[in-house]
């Protein structure tokens, strides 16, 4: 468990490659309830008019907290998240969509004892959630 | 289309959703939680009853509440344009498996922006003993034709 004393603004503090595949959107769908057919069908995606069947936004929202998740030890430290989905993330049928998630250390509230940790999820080169930000309360 | 007069308008508290352990793990390892977070010893050393839940999992007990608006002939939302614009989650105490959850989701705003609709709404999540747990705020955009 990291001490919020140690901290600085720009840290990087988690880094970590992550792989979704077809098989994790199923498993996403699942577990989530969202069945969505434009994120297991492409027939449907293609006739909606997107680039290929697509990722939850809430699963690539998901995942990118993982890193701050087992930097700290405890979900329950994440006491705000918040998201905007600016790029889809398209997963092919065959092999994956590769995902970098970076999470550097955005501000410290010394008061509160609560340091805001930034992400920067990347697929192919673009950046595909804007304004993530999450707060850890220490 | 989005009838812009739903905003501000609460809809009804939903019924129990009760957070089961193995939901949870499902949960955990659908979003590519690390194991130690489906492991119980390990959320009782951290002082928990049982396994806190991933951070995003409030979307489980949000959805119960969308589904309230989106077949709403009221709110006229039509689900094959909505796309997912942002969303956030903020917590008063981390959720556990075994909490038994409602929600009661408000319209916070209707706007439009360039042809398409962008509807937030935020879904008050509360606990059996009706203390607040966590404020879902999600805002929809819908595509115009």
């Amino acid at each position: 468990m990291p001490s919020f004393e140690e901290l600085t603004v720009g840290d990087v503090v988690a880094q970590q490659d992550y792989k979704i595949t077809r098989d994790s959107l199923v498993r996403y769908a699942g577990a989530s309830g969202d069945f969505n057919t434009i994120h297991y069908r492409d027939d449907i995606a293609q006739a909606v008019g997107l680039p290929g069947v697509l990722a939850h936004g809430m699963l690539t929202m998901g995942i990118s907290i993982q890193p701050v998740v087992s930097w700290i030890g405890d979900a329950g430290q994440v006491v705000d998240y918040g998201v905007r989905f600016t790029k889809p993330v398209v997963v092919p049928a065959h092999g994956h969509a590769a995902l970098n998630v970076t999470a550097t250390i955005g501000a410290l509230d010394e008061e509160a004892k609560r340091a805001r940790v930034d992400l920067t999820t990347t697929f192919e080169e673009n950046t595909v959630l804007g304004k993530a930000q999450a707060w850890v309360q220490f | 289309m989005v009838n812009p007069d739903i905003q501000g308008k609460r809809y009804p508290r939903t019924s129990s959703y009760l957070v089961g352990r193995e939901k949870v793990r499902e949960f955990a390892k659908a979003v590519m939680a690390a194991r130690e977070s489906q492991d119980l010893s390990f959320a009782q050393s951290k002082g928990y009853a049982d396994l806190v839940v991933p951070p995003t999992f409030p979307v489980v007990i949000q959805e119960q509440s969308l589904t309230l608006v989106l077949s709403d002939p009221e709110a006229k939302i039509d689900f094959s344009r909505v796309v997912h614009g942002d969303q956030r989650f903020v917590y008063q105490r981390p959720i556990i498996a075994g909490d038994e959850l409602t929600s009661e989701l408000t319209v916070a705003s209707v706007k439009s922006l360039g042809g398409n609709h962008m509807v937030t709404f935020e879904t008050e999540i509360f606990d059996a003993a009706d203390k607040l747990v966590c404020t879902a705020i999600s805002t929809l955009v819908v595509r115009g034709e």
